[in-house]
C-alpha cells in the first residue's frame, strides 16, 4: 500500500473553518480533535485521582487526625465543594497554565505549586530526551538508509541482528546490564545520576551517559527497521523506476527521488520515538535515580500525591497528543498529495 | 491464498497443523524457539525444585556465590537461585492472564462488531484515540493511584490497554471473512449468528489472531515487569524477576548475580518472543 491510495475521490467541501488554505483547515480540525481528546482524558484523570481513593485530606493528615483538622484541611484544599466545581477549578487552572498545588505542600502546612515542584525536573528530562533523540535520529537515518540500499547483504544482517537484541530487552534490564558493565566491572561511570537541584545535568555529563545509552539502545533498533522499510518502499516506487528508466544516475535517483519519498514515514518514526520516550523516561529515571519528570511522577504516585499526579499526567498527555498532531501536519506539509485529504 | 482452500473444511482446528508447518526455518527463529522453551521451563517448573524456601533468610545479605548457594544471596540474605526459580511463574502467569482476559472480551466484541457491522465502530475508534493519547505506563500509574498498589489493578489495566487494538484487529479480520461465500452459504442454510461466528468465521481468522496474541503476550510481560520494577505492582516479599532487579540494585557491586540472573531471564523471554515473531512473520510473506 502506498500513500497514493489514501487520496479521497470526492473533492473537498467548502472550507468549514473560513480558511481557504487546505493545510490550515486540516490543522485546525486536527487541533480541535486533539483538544476534544484531552478534554475526555481530563475527566478520566480527574475521576481516577479524586473519586476512588477516598479523601486526600485524611490521607495527608493520617489516621490520628481529629475530624476538625480534616474538615479544616478539606476546606483549605477545596475538597468540601462539589466534584464538578473541583473539576472546573482544576481545568480552569490548567488552561491558565496553573497546575495547582501539591498535596505534599498542604501536608507541610503551607502551599507549594506543582509547577515550582516540577519545572526544574521537566528541564532535566528535556535535556535527557534531547540527548537521546539527536543520536537516535542520526544513527537510525544513517543505518536505515544504508541497510535499505544493501538489503539482504551482510551489512543489513549485521545491523539487524546487533540492534535487535537491546531493542527486545525491557529498559530496566538493559540499563542494569550497562550498570554492571560500566560501574561494577570497569568502574567508569556513576551508578546513580545525581544532579543537584538548580544545576544543569549538562554540567556533569557523566550522569547522562548510562540513561542515554539505555534509551538509545532500546530505540535505535525499531527506528532503523521502520526507516529501512520506508526507504525500501520508496526505492520500489514508480517515480524511482521512471527516473531510472530515464537514465538518471543512481546516486541522483536515490538523493532526489527515493530519499524524498522516504522522508514522510521517517517523520512518523521520530514522532513515535518522542512519544515512546515519555514512558521510557519513567523507567530509566527511576533506575538511575535521575531527577526528571518521570521519577517525579513515580514518586508522586508512590506517596499518593493525587493533586500532583493529575496535573503531571495531563501535562504528559498534552505533549503526547501535540506530538501526534505535529507529526501528521509535518507529513502533510512534506507530501503535498495528502493535503487535500484530511479524512482523519 | 490458503484461506480459500481451507474453507472446504472449516471444522478442523488449525493450530496443530499451523504449528507443524510453521516451525521456524531460519537460525534466529530456531534460537528464539529454543530460548522460549528454556525460559518457560524455568518459569513453570522452577518453583517445584527450589533448594531453599524463597522467603527464608539463610545468610548474610549480598553474600557472593558459594557451594551451597551457587548464585549467592540477595538483599535480605535469601537464596538467589531459589528466588530465580520461583520468580518466573508470576511473570508468565500475570501477563498470560491479562492477555487472555483482553482476548476473551476483545474476540467477542470484535467478532460481533465485524459480523454485524454495527454502531460499535465509531465508539471504538474514539475510545482507541483516547487510550492512544496516553503512554501505557502513565495510564498504569494513574490506575495505580486510583486502585492503590497491587498486581490486580495492574493486570486489569494491562488488559484494558490492550482491548481496543485487539477489537480492531479481530473486527477487521471478521469483516473480511463475513463477505465471503462460505459465510453466505452458512447463513442460507439457516445457521444462527453464534454458529456462524464460532464455527465458520472464528476458525478462519485463528491464524492472524494467534500471531497477534503472541506479540500482545510479550508486550504484557514488558509492561507488567516495568510496573513491578517501579514498585507499583507486585509487592515484597513476592519473588518476581522484575521485582528482583529492582530490590537488589543496591548490591550490584557485592553480588551482581542477585539482579543480573533475573534480568537475563526476563530479557531472554522477551528476546525469544521477538525472534520467534520475526521468523513467523517472515514465513508468511
Amino acid at each position: 500500500m502506498t500513500a497514493t491510495t489514501t487520496v479521497p475521490t470526492t473533492a473537498p467541501a467548502a472550507a468549514p473553518f473560513g480558511s481557504r488554505h487546505p493545510l490550515a483547515r486540516v490543522a485546525l480540525r486536527r487541533i480541535a480533535g486533539g483538544v476534544l481528546t484531552l478534554l475526555v482524558l481530563s475527566v478520566l484523570v480527574f475521576l481516577a485521582t479524586s473519586v476512588l481513593p477516598g479523601d486526600a485530606a485524611s490521607a495527608i493528615l493520617g489516621k490520628q487526625a481529629t475530624p476538625d483538622a480534616v474538615a479544616e484541611l478539606r476546606h483549605t484544599m477545596g475538597l468540601d465543594r462539589p466534584l464538578v466545581v473541583q473539576y472546573g477549578k482544576w481545568l480552569g487552572g490548567l488552561l491558565h497554565g496553573d497546575l495547582g498545588n501539591t498535596a505534599a505542600g498542604y501536608a507541610a502546612g503551607g502551599r507549594s505549586g506543582v509547577w515550582d515542584q516540577i519545572s526544574g525536573k521537566l528541564g532535566n528530562s528535556l535535556v535527557l530526551a534531547a540527548t537521546v533523540f539527536v543520536p537516535v535520529l542520526l544513527l537510525s537515518l544513517l543505518l536505515g538508509v544504508l541497510t535499505a540500499l544493501r538489503a539482504g547483504r551482510w551489512l543489513d544482517h549485521l545491523v539487524t541482528t546487533v540492534t535487535l537484541v537491546p531493542a527486545a530487552l525491557p529498559e530496566f534490564v538493559l540499563g542494569t546490564v550497562l550498570l554492571a558493565v560500566f560501574f561494577t566491572w570497569f568502574d567508569l561511570l556513576p551508578p546513580v545520576s545525581f544532579v543537584a537541584p538548580g544545576t544543569s545535568p549538562l554540567a556533569t555529563p557523566a550522569t547522562l551517559v548510562l540513561p542515554v545509552l539505555t534509551l538509545v539502545g532500546v530505540t535505535v533498533g525499531p527506528a532503523t527497521r521502520m526507516i529501512r522499510a520506508g526507504m525500501q518502499e520508496a526505492l520500489l516506487s514508480d517515480p524511482v523506476a521512471v527516473a531510472r528508466l530515464n537514465g538518471i544516475a543512481e546516486a541522483r535517483v536515490i538523493r532526489r527521488y527515493a530519499l524524498r519519498n522516504a522522508l514522510a514515514p521517517s517523520i512518523q518514526v521520530f514522532a513515535l520515538i518522542a512519544q515512546y520516550l515519555v514512558g521510557g523516561l519513567l523507567i530509566v529515571e527511576e533506575l538511575f535515580g535521575y531527577p526528571g519528570i518521570g521519577k517525579e511522577l513515580v514518586d508522586a504516585v508512590t506517596v499518593h500525591d493525587n493533586l500532583e499526579v493529575q496535573s503531571v499526567t495531563m501535562l504528559l498527555a498534552t505533549f503526547y497528543v501535540a506530538v501526534t498532531i505535529a507529526a501528521d501536519l509535518l507529513v502533510m506539509a512534506v507530501v503535498p498529495k495528502l493535503r487535500t485529504g484530511g479524512t482523519s | 491464498m490458503t484461506a480459500l482452500l481451507k474453507t472446504d473444511s472449516p471444522r478442523g482446528f488449525p493450530f496443530g497443523a499451523a504449528l507443524r508447518r510453521r516451525t521456524p526455518k531460519t537460525l534466529s527463529g530456531r534460537i528464539g524457539l529454543a530460548l522460549l522453551v528454556l525460559v518457560l521451563a524455568v518459569a513453570l517448573l522452577g518453583p517445584l525444585c527450589t533448594p531453599y524456601s524463597p522467603d527464608r533468610t539463610v545468610g548474610i545479605p549480598f553474600a557472593g556465590p558459594s557451594a551451597g548457594h551457587p548464585l549467592g544471596l540477595d538483599f535480605l540474605g535469601r537464596d538467589v537461585l531459589s528466588r530465580v526459580l520461583t520468580g518466573g511463574l508470576s511473570v508468565v502467569l500475570y501477563a498470560g492472564v491479562a492477555t487472555l482476559a483482553a482476548y476473551a472480551v476483545g474476540l467477542t466484541v470484535g467478532l460481533l462488531a465485524g459480523y454485524s457491522r454495527s454502531w460499535l465502530e465509531p465508539v471504538l475508534m474514539r475510545l482507541t484515540d483516547v487510550l492512544l493519547a496516553f503512554p501505557a505506563l502513565v495510564f498504569l500509574l494513574l490506575l495505580a493511584t486510583a486502585f492503590g498498589r497491587g498486581i490486580t489493578g495492574v493486570v486489569i489495566a494491562t488488559a484494558l490497554i490492550q482491548l481496543p487494538p485487539i477489537v480492531r484487529i479481530v473486527r477487521s479480520a471478521a469483516l473480511e471473512q463475513s463477505l465471503k461465500g462460505y459465510v453466505e452459504a452458512a447463513v442460507a442454510r439457516g445457521e444462527g449468528t453464534l454458529s456462524v461466528l464460532g464455527r465458520e468465521i472464528l476458525p478462519n481468522i485463528a491464524r492472524p489472531v494467534a500471531a497477534d496474541a503472541g506479540l500482545r503476550f510479550s508486550w504484557s510481560v514488558l509492561l507488567i515487569a516495568g510496573v513491578n520494577f517501579l514498585g507499583l505492582g507486585l509487592q515484597p516479599p513476592a519473588a518476581d524477576w522484575g521485582l528482583m532487579v529492582s530490590e537488589n540494585r543496591g548490591g550490584i557491586a557485592l553480588n551482581p548475580s542477585s539482579m543480573l540472573v533475573a534480568a537475563a531471564l526476563l530479557g531472554a523471554l522477551t528476546l525469544a518472543i521477538n525472534l520467534l515473531g520475526d521468523a513467523l512473520a517472515g514465513g508468511t510473506e
